[in-house]
């Protein structure tokens, strides 16, 4: 891995009217490698997704890109730049123009981005990408409803990689989709990865799936990074109780005999998230300074950002109570 | 002793520009008082079309043919009257999106309590303070104040904790569970299962938990039935299904669940091409072009649901 | 053809009141066009032998004369193909005007749209009537600025249904694919946002084709639009109103004629809608 990082994201902040959907995200993505998002529903994940390519416009930040702010540089430059950030969406025949051949629907990035190329080489260049996604050439002539849930995906990351980007944002690529084409989904994200040395940003709600796609994993509570860890690190010795208790939720097969309580409810009302820590109401190792301070992500060891007031504790499990 | 549930050779099909559209045929299943039954299955399996027909829920271009008993009553083909006494109140049933099952301008309270007023013959002011109590042990906080509000008004998670209370509230003898945990996070679906949970050892009621989630299932259930492409192919007790899989499908499809505690793989484990779409004609074993074992006589001739009563599967080279 | 053109055409061949519009409209137009060549007299050639003549498939005049011994058959054609005519224009320039119009303000929004909006309001308060007399008092009555004056206001009720239709794709996941994949505001509009949206547009054209023809209808009866020596339903109802104690088929004749249309109409407009929407649901 190179050391300058492909993707800086500093100070990101999207508000939705008065509610903040991502504080203040800082991360850094490096050339080819698989980073997984995770947290459940309203942490932000697919906000983050979203502010990336400025499908939205965050409060403030910065998306810089090859030294490019994405989001200040004005739309022709965007425009110019979406050549090498591309997006996965969820729900495969959602993404899809159902007015427009499969193959129109590949195309189209070429007809954007490389104008000179003629409809035959056009042509060419889908054929060759609907056979490297696992689906055949006469395929381009039909329309996204006459094709399954997992075929549609494919279809979009065809799309989405016909033009060799650096970059690859998955929102959620795969939870739709059956687990036993899931499989073949991942697969074909990590050939396609290895082959074109694309980064992958995989968001995702599945921790199990995220554990064996990811080199590097960021976890998000109500809009915020709680920790960021290597893989191995981070499933093998969870440190922010969020973490913890995220992976502690996931139904194990078979099961554990003694499963832990399930993680009570959130009770803060949402203007109290702003000040002092947003997990504060649900962690069973909170304390009083957790209510008046935030805690800031910080490196705690090599690689490993934690957002705790006493994530120094955790590295000493015994001060846990379990 | 009666089964709770007991349903024979149920067919459900619908009609198709093409023809006739299988969603359900040849199944055979007996659920006993209090027991946990696990219905796993993915796309195609037919699995929700199966307890919809028990609930008589199907559309009207549905046609069903088979038996479903209930307590020994027969359901299929019986009077609205007769179904609606026992819908509801003792044969109950949750879905995936709870948004869509509350009506969404009535107050929660006028809907849990009417199903008392109805069911059960308690007055309006009787069965509010019943729907108080049932939604404190969903854990729904300030229980009271929650009657009057709206379903809008709520958290996915919590309409969830409301649509079980609402058939909780007459005492069923079964509950069927379709992808209950679906459309929640982790943290909430495992609060979900711990309801469940919870209302079996309280009340004694059996579970038909439907979901395409092995580990949601293996949590939960004492029986497993596996279901592929409408029909049931493996039906034995969670354990032993878990640990040894006697279906092809049923052993890949457990190699396919991504796993927290196993060692992490460099590629995932896959199953080669997809389920049949509903209405392919399948004159063999609907999973022989799927399956590493298939042989000659996979493609030609369709197994049946056979073994012990706890130990079945239709396969013609069980593992 | 994408399947649900296929479905939507399947259901309309399966309602029989659709396909019998259809066919009856079919059969009017083909009648109009071609059924002057069945019948050797023309519109302008004054019969004195038969003024005021009963329609009888004996003599050459099938549906009579007036009171000036002009065939009725031919004059009632060609009044039929004026109707047509404009109830194809003016559908045509709605639907130009107005898809566009309504696209590009439903998908730039912002100040754009309501800019484009008021402007909308603004016509569409306008009496419709008054404005067509207003344009004759200054232009003179001529066949061109009816199909004009028409063809103006048609277009705006098209271009809000298309606008709403834009506003509810808009949120549609493949438009923000084609925004991430690089397509510019104009390619978005044409490759994605207006083939989605044909389905209304086309039940709504067809809907107020017939709508068209009867303002015309009533434009030409008040005086305001076709007049001598031309024909169109209209003129040939307001002349027939006045004759119809003596000669009442002068009348009945473009009168049904035109009854039939419309109604035809209307139920395969109805039809149609009927086929599209299920799909859309």
């Amino acid at each position: 891995m190179t050391n300058a990082p492909l993707l800086q994201v500093r100070n990101l902040r999207v508000e939705f009217g008065r509610r903040t959907a991502v504080h203040d995200v800082n991360f850094d993505l490096f050339a080819a490698e698989a980073v997984g998002l995770v947290g459940e529903s309203g942490a932000g994940k697919s906000t983050v997704a979203r502010a990336l390519l400025r499908l939205l416009s965050p409060e403030q930040g910065s998306v810089e890109l090859g030294g490019v702010d994405l989001l200040k540089c004005p739309p022709a430059e965007m425009r110019a730049q979406r050549r090498d950030l591309q997006i996965v969406f969820q729900d495969p025949l959602a993404s899809l123009n159902p007015r427009m051949t499969v193959g129109d629907a590949i195309a189209e990035p070429l007809v954007i981005f490389e104008p000179q190329l003629t409809a035959a080489a056009r042509r060419g260049k889908v054929a060759a990408m609907l056979e490297r996604v696992g689906l055949t050439a006469d395929m381009a002539s039909r329309y996204p409803h006459e094709f399954s849930g997992g075929q549609c995906q494919r279809i979009g990351i065809a799309r989405a990689v016909v033009l060799k980007p650096n970059l690859l944002v998955c929102d959620e690529a795969v939870s739709s989709l059956d687990v036993s084409i899931q499989g073949q989904i991942i697969n074909l994200l990590l050939d396609l990865q290895q082959e074109m040395g694309m980064a992958i940003l995989f968001i995702s709600h599945n921790l199990a799936v995220v554990r064996h796609l990811s080199h590097r994993v960021l976890v998000m509570y109500l809009g915020k990074l709680v920790e960021v860890a290597s893989c191995e690190a981070l499933f093998a010795a969870p440190v922010h109780p969020y973490t913890r208790a995220l992976l502690a939720a996931v139904p194990r097969i078979p099961p554990v005999a003694d499963a832990p309580a399930p993680l009570p409810d959130r009770t803060l009302a949402a203007d109290s998230i702003t000040h002092g820590c947003a997990f504060r109401d649900r962690c069973p190792y909170a304390l009083p300074l957790c209510e008046s301070s935030d805690p800031p992500l910080l490196e705690i060891t090599a690689g490993r950002w934690v957002a705790c007031h006493r994530s120094h504790e955790t590295l000493n499990p015994l001060s846990y109570a379990e | 002793m009666v089964a709770t549930l007991s349903i024979d050779d149920l067919n459900v099909s619908f009609a198709h520009r093409t023809g006739r559209l299988e969603a359900v045929a040849g199944a055979s299943l007996r659920i006993e008082p209090q027991e946990c039954v696990g219905v796993v299955g993915e796309s195609g399996s037919g699995k929700t079309q199966l307890f919809l027909a028990a609930m008589g829920l199907l559309t009207r271009q549905a046609q069903v043919s088979g038996s479903i008993r209930f307590a020994g009553n027969e359901l299929l083909g019986a009077k609205a009257a007769v179904l609606n006494r026992v819908r509801g109140s003792k044969l109950t049933m949750i879905f995936q999106d709870p948004m869509a099952s509350l009506t969404p301008h009535l107050r929660i309270g006028t809907q849990l309590a009417e199903v008392l007023v109805y069911h059960s013959g308690l007055s309006w002011k009787e069965g509010r303070s019943a729907a108080a109590r049932m939604l404190d042990s969903v854990r729904i906080p300030d229980a009271t104040r929650r009657l009057s509000q709206y379903p809008y008004e709520l958290s996915g998670g919590m309409r969830q904790r409301v649509m079980l209370a609402m058939s909780l509230l007459c005492k069923p003898d079964l509950l069927i569970a379709d992808e209950p945990t679906t459309a929640l996070d982790v943290t909430l679906q495992a609060q979900i299962m711990e309801l469940l949970r919870a209302a079996r050892g309280e009340t004694g009621m059996a579970l038909a938990l439907i979901s395409h989630d092995l580990g949601v299932i293996a949590a939960l259930a004492d029986r497993i039935l596996v279901m592929y492409a409408g029909r049931i192919v493996e039906n034995a007790a969670a354990p032993e299904l878990l640990r040894r899989p006697r279906h092809p499908y049923t052993a890949e499809l457990l190699k396919c669940v991504p796993s927290l505690s196993g060692p992490r793989l460099a590629r995932m484990p896959t199953l080669a091409g997809q389920p049949p779409q509903p209405g392919e004609a399948l004159q063999a074993c609907a999973f022989a072009p799927r399956c590493p074992r298939a042989a000659a006589r996979c493609r030609v001739e369709r197994p049946a649901l056979g073994g012990a009563p706890m130990s079945q599967v239709a396969c013609h080279f069980p593992l | 053809m994408s399947a649900s053109a296929d479905d939507a055409i399947r259901r309309l061949r399966a309602s029989p009141a659709a396909v019998f519009a259809f066919l009856i409209i079919v059969a009017v137009v083909i009648i109009a066009l071609f059924g002057p060549w069945l019948n050797p007299n023309n519109t302008q050639t004054l019969d004195w032998l038969h003024v005021a003549a009963a329609p009888t498939l004996q003599s050459a005049h099938w549906f009579g004369t007036d009171r000036l011994g002009r065939d009725l058959y031919a004059r009632t054609l060609a009044g039929a193909r004026v109707s047509i005519a404009i109830g194809l224009v003016a559908s045509t320039i709605s639907i130009l005007v107005g898809v566009g119009y309504g696209a590009i303000a439903g998908y730039i929004g912002g100040r754009t749209d309501h800019l484009m909006m008021r402007i909308i309001e603004i016509l569409s308060g306008l009496p419709l009537i008054f404005f067509v007399i207003f344009l004759t008092v200054i232009f003179g009555r001529s066949e061109s600025l009816l199909f004009i004056s028409i063809g103006a206001v048609g277009w705006l009720t098209m271009a809000r249904i298309v606008r709403g239709q834009t506003l509810s794709i808009r949120q549609q996941e493949f438009i923000a694919a084609a925004v991430a994949g690089g397509a510019g505001t104009g390619r978005i509009i044409a490759k994605h946002v207006v083939p989605n949206v044909i389905g209304p547009v086309i039940v709504y054209a067809t809907l107020t084709v017939p709508q068209i023809i009867l303002f015309e209808s009533f434009l030409s009866f008040l005086g305001l639009g076709i007049q001598e020596p031309g024909a169109s339903l209209g003129s040939l109802i307001a002349e027939g109103v006045g004759e119809m104690e003596a000669a009442p088929w002068m009348l009945l004749v473009p009168g049904s004629f035109l009854a039939v249309l419309l109604l035809c109409l209307n139920i395969f407009g109805d039809g149609l809608r009927d086929a599209l929407d299920v799909k859309e649901a």
